[in-house]
């Protein structure tokens, strides 16, 4: 099965996407054959009022009768009773997995409360998606300048969490060599090609980074969701490799 | 669908200039990439000696002469090293097999020293490529942005201009450089956000937006996809993917005898 582990609904705050749109969203994975896209939210980032958030990405979600757009809940674990969020994804909304932004919610990885929160969602089987970067940080509006995930703390704040599956999503901006290497130790943690750049990069980043731990991603509607397609045939990839990245990896998680 | 790379270097590879071209090219063979214009040595210096900017071109010209067919130099030039940098135009261009001129972020390009290196450029009819980056984050002394290049190209109407990376932050860039019709976009160098090109077709125009990859520091794949997944027309993709950096190399490879496809 094909899946895009890395798709926002919603529009970003500082310009408009072309392709934002559920129908646009849909049409591009109809012609690219994508079946599942895991969807977190731009409001997520933003908003305090995270139950609507996550109740209308649900919502989105269900336009489409193929399931293809599967949501991927926001909790924000520094808002006063973050567990309810948490609840709602898990109870009300069956979701599989969710989405954290630490960045923009204010927190770092050593913080008791994300720590917490990891061990809910290991206990509930759910992915984590931890989004380490949205944007360029160059580009930034001037007010508006978030800085990347500091990621360091990571691998001591899942060490002893059982059972957890993390993705970090768009994390090769800012998370590179040794902290890379750390993060692959734990064996708990994979890796989306959104922002995996370089001439044939899957290619090269396999020698650093087990297949089995690599994850497509398009970060569409903010990138073109060509970006990520074309990579795949950029590398010189044996179809056991194409497969699992293509979607068997993300697949397992969900076993 | 023809490509023609504007923006490639040979960093970051092992081997000699002509094996690294040929891993690049065994890539781009990959993804229909016909054509790589190459810049700027094995290594980076952001302020090249006089001494390093000979070598880094002495690399490009092994480059060329190892795949003539597939690969095009462009020299690499420092306003900070100005004799030797107008020697350099002679022996790579004038007098060598190189087709444009890189300028990257050793000194400001709104400065009398690269009014010079491009009046010869224009007389040599070598379109000149000027790396260009607003960063917020802040610029490096000598970096150059979208709104220098502009007041350097309003000084040189006849000369070709390349704003390099589009300004990196293209929204600002493409507005900046819009009013100044023999100032180019490059699309190489930064994310493939969604927009981007459908943004500069809008402003600029499909004939002023040139495709670059900026390899191998990026990905063929990212950069194709700014072209691919714009919503644009197909012959206005035709124009970004080849055409345009065709016509402006045309009259430069028509004085040097080379056949334009
Ligand atoms: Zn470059």
């Amino acid at each position: 099965m094909f899946i895009d582990t890395n798709a926002y609904i919603g529009q970003w705050p500082f310009r408009t996407l072309p392709d934002a749109s559920v129908d646009a969203l849909l049409a591009n994975y109809s012609h690219f054959g994508v079946e599942r896209a895991w969807a977190g939210s731009f409001d997520g980032l933003f908003h305090k009022d995270v139950a609507a958030v996550n109740a209308r990405l649900v919502e989105a979600c269900a336009t489409n009768d193929n399931y293809i757009l599967q949501p991927f809940g926001t909790v924000n674990p520094t808002l006063p009773n973050w567990e309810e969020d948490f609840r709602r994804c898990v109870e009300d909304h069956a979701m599989q997995g969710i989405r954290l932004h630490p960045n923009y919610h204010g927190y770092l990885l050593d913080d008791d409360r994300f720590k917490a929160l990891l061990q809910a969602a290991a206990s509930h089987k759910l992915v984590v998606q931890l989004v380490t970067t949205m944007e360029d940080e160059r580009m930034m509006h001037p007010l508006m300048q978030v800085p990347h995930v500091d990621v360091t703390p990571l691998a001591d704040a899942i060490g002893d969490i059982d059972g957890l599956q993390l993705i970090l999503l768009n994390a090769f901006r800012a998370v590179r060599g040794k902290a890379i290497d750390t993060l692959v130790a734990t064996e708990k943690v994979g890796f989306d090609i959104a922002w995996l750049e370089g001439i044939a990069g899957i290619e090269r980043v396999r020698s650093q980074i087990p297949v089995e731990r690599l994850h497509f991603g398009s970060y569409t509607p903010f990138f073109y969701f060509q970006s990520s397609m074309l990579k795949l045939k950029e590398s010189d990839l044996s179809t056991e490799e194409l497969n699992a990245i293509q979607g068997g990896n993300a697949e397992a998680l969900l076993a | 669908m023809e490509i023609w790379d504007g923006h490639c270097h040979i960093s970051g590879f092992s081997g000699t200039p002509a094996e690294r071209v040929g891993k690049s090219l065994e890539v781009a063979d990959r993804m229909g990439v016909d054509k790589l214009c190459i810049y700027m040595g094995t290594s980076f210096q952001t302020e090249p000696t006089a001494a390093q900017l000979i070598e880094a071109n002495g690399q490009v010209l092994e480059a060329v002469a190892a795949w003539p067919d597939r690969v095009f130099g462009w020299v690499y030039l420092s306003p900070a090293h100005l004799e030797t940098s107008l020697a350099e135009l002679e022996r790579c261009v004038a007098n060598g097999p190189m087709v444009a001129i890189k300028l990257w972020v050793a000194q400001n390009c709104d400065t009398p020293e690269v009014d010079a290196i491009v009046k010869r450029s224009t007389e040599l009819k070598a379109p000149v490529f000027q790396h260009t980056w607003r960063k917020i984050t802040g610029n490096l002394p000598g970096e150059s942005m979208a709104v220098d290049l502009v007041r350097l190209a309003r000084r040189h109407p006849d000369a070709t201009l390349i704003c390099g990376h589009t300004g990196g932050d293209w929204e600002q860039g493409i507005r900046a450089i819009q009013p100044i019709k023999n100032l180019y976009a490059d699309l190489g160098g930064g994310d493939p956000t969604a927009g981007f090109t459908e943004m500069a077709v809008r402003e600029l125009g499909a004939e002023r937006v040139l495709f670059g990859s900026d390899i191998p520091g990026r990905s063929f794949g990212s950069q194709i996809a700014k072209v691919e997944g714009a919503r644009i027309t197909e012959a206005e993709k035709t124009l970004i993917f080849a055409q345009n950096l065709k016509r402006l190399l045309t009259p430069i490879l028509e004085l040097k005898g080379v056949a334009v496809g």
